[in-house]
């Protein structure tokens, strides 16, 4: 999934100045990720070690701070568990939602739909500022406030249209002949929908819900509004180590850490489909 | 097996503003046409003129907006894809890309709920006929061109169907892929003698390989007959000019005491034709088409037509020379002997036979003096 | 709008609105649902502490905010935060996105280093930053400047709105990098070939070929980011708090506050339909390409 390395320049010498660039390139890389190396490094120090004027580069790595960051009391688990299924069950239920739609659109396609779509990306632009207070006061008069369905219910809210627009694209690639083949082929509408054209949007539909499940996991800021604790996610949690004049460097890092580290990984993969979701197709 | 009735179908759309283009392309007209059974009918026209979306109607892809599509009698119009009985070939073949060759083939029979050893014998017995047993195990991503075409072909021979439809199967192939299979739809064809709708906008396809050919433009049929009668006795312009390769030359001519006339070009007619054209004023001027392979290079100054200008392109084709040579304002095309000894700039005359050539009136580019055959006449479902 | 007919999907009547309709009525119940009630609550005067004081209050809760000194501070905040961070992000990621358009030894591992930022929860960035990068003892800054023989800075106290956007901009550097190095790489090879047949240099190859070609995708990177920037909130919850005093409130942190802390649903809704009209005015001009691009992939 990383992107495919076409030279883009053949024929141009790479001398000196070329070397030059790869050096420069390199170090930026690793500059613009040394705040994460930073932390990693940090969650493996003591806390002596971590909390001191000057830095220290070369240490014998502990994992204690990982160890008291996942202990009993530190309520990690509580929130991780939030954060798993309220991103999954958000990615879920959009994707119930998103692939009916988009496949109406896409191989229906009228006036109708393309202005539905259209609508769709619109509300994606709908500032979360812009309807926070009504919906945390009929969050609270429904109960909903602090639970996991009504934080779940606002994350797919933020990531339909997004899912709805990368299915589509994706469900744009199919060929109309190979629809049309399976029509003619006998098949009904729901056989078309399970034997050829699910199989064959898979990778996509699959690469839609890892950008929901990142953008869900990475959300804060209806995390820090609409809950509390019962189903306060990993970005109440870190936000929690503000407050404690973070003394415990290394277990602040080490949880950090543990909230960060799977969706960088998986956004490593997700690179060129983010691309695709946030700009709505714009860039390819 | 099936007759397949179709009855004053159109289909319009919807104009839609904001468009660009021309909003009534693939729009298709008054088209009438009956089968006989296990008939190869071709449809072939320029791209646009309707030849898709007529065979889309007979599949049910696309909704007829008026007339009848009848099968077998039963008016197919309100019935789905896939209740209709029919089989289709896609220009892109639209394999499905995650089932190898063989579940690609049994896919509709599965559907079907055809029992397992059934299917493997259909799907065995189809990829013999073909010759592609051996690629049964293998995703339509790992074959060739040719490979895909015949596995689509596979794929819809399964089926066992009333009728067949393909709308350019072999338009993605090589010019030599294009010729062998072209004999070999023919083959299949006479072997399993089922209903097949063709389209091309390929006329040597359109003549190779149809029993009758419907020629559309625009949205509505030109003339439905025989490659034979489509080359002889075309009724229009347009036909005339879009079967037979190279073109048929036109060469506006005025005519006058039995004689047709233009720059560098003259024709004295036969009494037939003089008397098909009749004497009335009514063509004071027509438009005179010849064949290049009717020309011939002449020294003599014999009777009949002849016309003469400068040599501007000379083309050896091995067997025969193209020679394009300028008459008037008209760059004409003449077929001529292998060892054509002229240089370009050269004047050439060339000589043809007044019972060879066609004449189309000047407004509405129809055939004149053609007598009125029922069987070649547009409306052949009378 | 639909596509041309010979190659479109079957024109069978189909469950389209019942398709859609679970979707639609999500989005409308909320997303819409509360954006009107968020302008119908603007009109009222209605504090939460004094729920029976609640009545019909025309434009007073506008007349309130735009008398409000912190708003104009909030507003301007939240231009500055927009407008430098979109500078930065912008220039850097094009500089970045040419420098990784070359083929280079571990090009992928390098690209892929430089954009991680932007996968880190913006909770996590507040605090790598508040805390490892920027404390003014203790903070890797700090040393750095230090043994560079300077005095350290106190970044978040005497430049907060400054530390904010560096915060901002090492996320979100990494997604214009990323986009526009897509852009990039979807120049057609052939079009780069002719202007070099055509005698052009690099220079004249980036300012007529590269540039055009990068046009629209600046575009959707500026439309999409100012967006995001407009609305940033959890960077500053995590660090200044908004403060010291009002430097870093920005719109959305303000409405928070007015919300969450003074309890003024009518002021800080008039605040949010103030923070959704400025979104839009960037929305609309994306939406319309993304519709028109909606139309010219219609021709399949």
């Amino acid at each position: 999934m990383t992107a495919s390395t076409v030279d883009q320049t053949p024929g141009r010498k790479s001398g000196f100045g070329g070397t030059l660039l790869t050096l420069l390139a390199w170090v930026i890389g690793i500059t613009m990720f040394f705040p994460i190396l930073w932390v990693v490094l940090t969650a493996l120090k003591t806390e002596q070690t971590a909390f001191s004027m000057t830095p220290t580069f070369i240490f014998s790595p502990t994992l204690e701070s990982f160890k008291s960051a996942l202990a009993q009391g530190s309520g990690y688990w509580h929130y991780a568990l939030n954060s798993v299924i309220t991103a999954l069950g958000s990615t879920l239920v959009g994707l119930a939602l998103a692939i009916p739609a988009a496949y109406a659109m896409a191989f229906y396609p009228s006036k109708r739909t393309d202005f539905t779509l259209v609508w769709m990306v619109s509300t994606k632009f709908i500032p979360a500022v812009g309807v926070l207070i009504p919906v945390f006061l009929v969050y609270r008069s429904l109960g909903l406030l602090d639970t996991r369905l009504g934080l779940t219910m606002l994350f797919t809210s933020m990531n339909l249209p997004i899912m709805v627009w990368m299915v589509y694209s994706y469900f744009r690639d199919i060929p109309v002949d190979i629809v049309e083949a399976a029509s003619i082929d006998g098949a009904s509408t729901a056989q078309t929908m399970f034997r050829v054209i699910l199989p064959l949007a898979l990778p996509g539909l699959a690469s839609t819900g890892l950008l929901a499940l990142i953008l869900a996991w990475n959300e804060s800021f209806w995390s820090l509004t609409m809950t509390d604790y019962h189903a306060a996610t990993l970005a109440v949690y870190t936000a929690s180590f503000k407050s404690g004049e973070g003394l415990f460097w290394a277990r602040l890092s080490a949880a950090s850490v543990m909230t960060i580290a799977p969706i960088v990984v998986l956004g490593w993969f997700a690179q060129r489909q983010m691309v695709r979701g946030l700009t709505f197709g714009a860039v390819k | 097996m099936a007759i397949v009735e179709l009855k004053n179908v159109a289909k319009r759309y919807d104009s839609m503003p904001g468009r660009k283009g021309n909003e009534h392309a693939n729009a298709v007209e008054d088209f009438n046409l009956i089968t006989r059974d296990g008939e190869f009918v071709v449809l072939v026209g320029p791209s646009g003129c309707g030849k898709s979306t007529t065979m889309r109607m007979i599949a049910g892809l696309e909704h007829n907006t008026a007339g009848e599509i009848r099968i077998n009698g039963q008016d197919v119009s309100a019935v789905e894809p896939r209740d209709r009985d029919i089989a289709m070939v896609f220009q892109s073949y639209a394999l499905y890309p995650h089932m190898s060759v063989y579940h690609n083939m049994a896919f509709a029979l599965e559907l079907k709920k055809t029992p397992k050893d059934e299917v493997k014998k259909r799907v065995q017995e189809a990829a013999k006929i073909l010759d592609i047993e051996y690629l049964l195990d293998r995703k339509p991503r790992a074959l060739s061109g040719g490979q895909r075409q015949r596995v689509a072909l596979g794929r819809a021979l399964v089926r066992q169907p009333q009728v067949f439809l393909m709308d350019e199967p072999l338009s993605n192939l090589d010019a030599r892929l294009r010729v062998e299979m072209r004999a070999e739809i023919t083959r299949l064809h006479r072997r399993l003698g089922v209903t097949t709708f063709y389209v091309t906008h390929d006329q040597t396809e359109a003549m190779t390989m149809g029993q009758r050919i419907v020629v559309m433009r625009d949205g509505r049929i030109q003339q439905i007959d025989t490659p034979y009668n489509l080359y002889e006795r075309p009724v229009n312009r347009f036909v005339a000019g879009f079967i037979g390769t190279p073109s048929m030359n036109f060469l506006k001519a005025d005519y006058q005491g039995g004689t047709l006339k233009g720059k560098g070009f003259s024709c004295t007619l036969n009494p037939h034709q003089q008397s098909a054209l009749g004497d009335s004023a009514q063509c004071s001027q027509c438009w005179l088409g010849i064949r290049p392979e009717h020309l011939h290079q002449t020294e003599a100054s014999t009777g009949g037509g002849r016309l003469e200008g400068a040599v501007e392109v000379i083309e050896p084709l091995g067997p025969v020379t193209m020679a394009q040579v300028r008459v008037g304002e008209t760059l004409v095309t003449a077929q001529l002997a292998a060892h054509l000894e002229v240089q370009i700039g050269d004047t050439l005359t060339l000589a043809f036979d007044p019972d060879q050539i066609h004449l189309f009136d000047i407004e509405s580019d129809r055939t004149l003096g053609l007598e009125t055959d029922p069987a070649s006449s547009v409306q052949a479902t009378a | 709008m639909s596509a041309p007919p010979t190659n479109a999907s079957p024109k069978r009547r189909a469950p389209t609105k019942r398709l859609m309709a679970p979707s639609v009525l999500f989005l409308l119940v909320w997303m819409i649902v509360p954006l009107a009630m968020t302008l119908y609550y603007s009109l009222q005067d209605y504090n939460l502490m004094m729920p029976d004081m609640r009545g019909f209050a025309g434009g007073l809760s506008y007349e309130l905010l735009f008398t409000d000194p912190v708003f104009w501070d909030a507003l301007l905040n939240t231009l500055l935060l927009v407008v430098t961070c979109l500078l930065i992000t912008v220039v850097a990621g094009l500089a970045l996105a040419l420098l990784f358009n070359r083929t280079f030894v571990g090009r992928g591992i390098a690209r892929t280093l430089a954009i991680s930022p932007f996968f880190v929860m913006p909770v996590v960035t507040g605090l790598i930053w508040k805390y490892m990068l920027l404390d003014p003892v203790y903070g890797l800054f700090s040393w750095v400047m230090r043994s560079m023989g300077f005095e350290p800075i106190e970044w978040l106290s005497s430049y907060p709105l400054l530390s904010v956007v560096m915060m901002i901009s090492w996320e979100w550097t990494p997604f214009a990098l990323l986009i526009l190095l897509t852009g990039l790489q979807s120049l057609p090879e052939d079009q780069l070939e002719a202007v070099r047949l055509d005698g052009a240099n690099r220079w004249q190859e980036f300012r007529h070929i590269v540039l055009p070609h990068l046009g629209q995708v600046l575009y959707v990177v500026v439309m999409l980011e100012s967006i995001f920037f407009l609305t940033s909130f959890a960077e500053i919850y995590a660090t200044t708090s908004g403060g010291p005093g009002t430097a870093t409130t920005n719109l959305p942190y303000y409405i928070y506050l007015g919300a969450f802390f003074q309890y003024d649903i009518g002021l800080s809704s008039a605040a949010a339909i103030g923070a959704v009209v400025l979104a839009n005015i960037c929305a609309i001009f994306l939406i319309r390409f993304v519709a028109g691009n909606l139309n010219a992939g219609s021709q399949r």
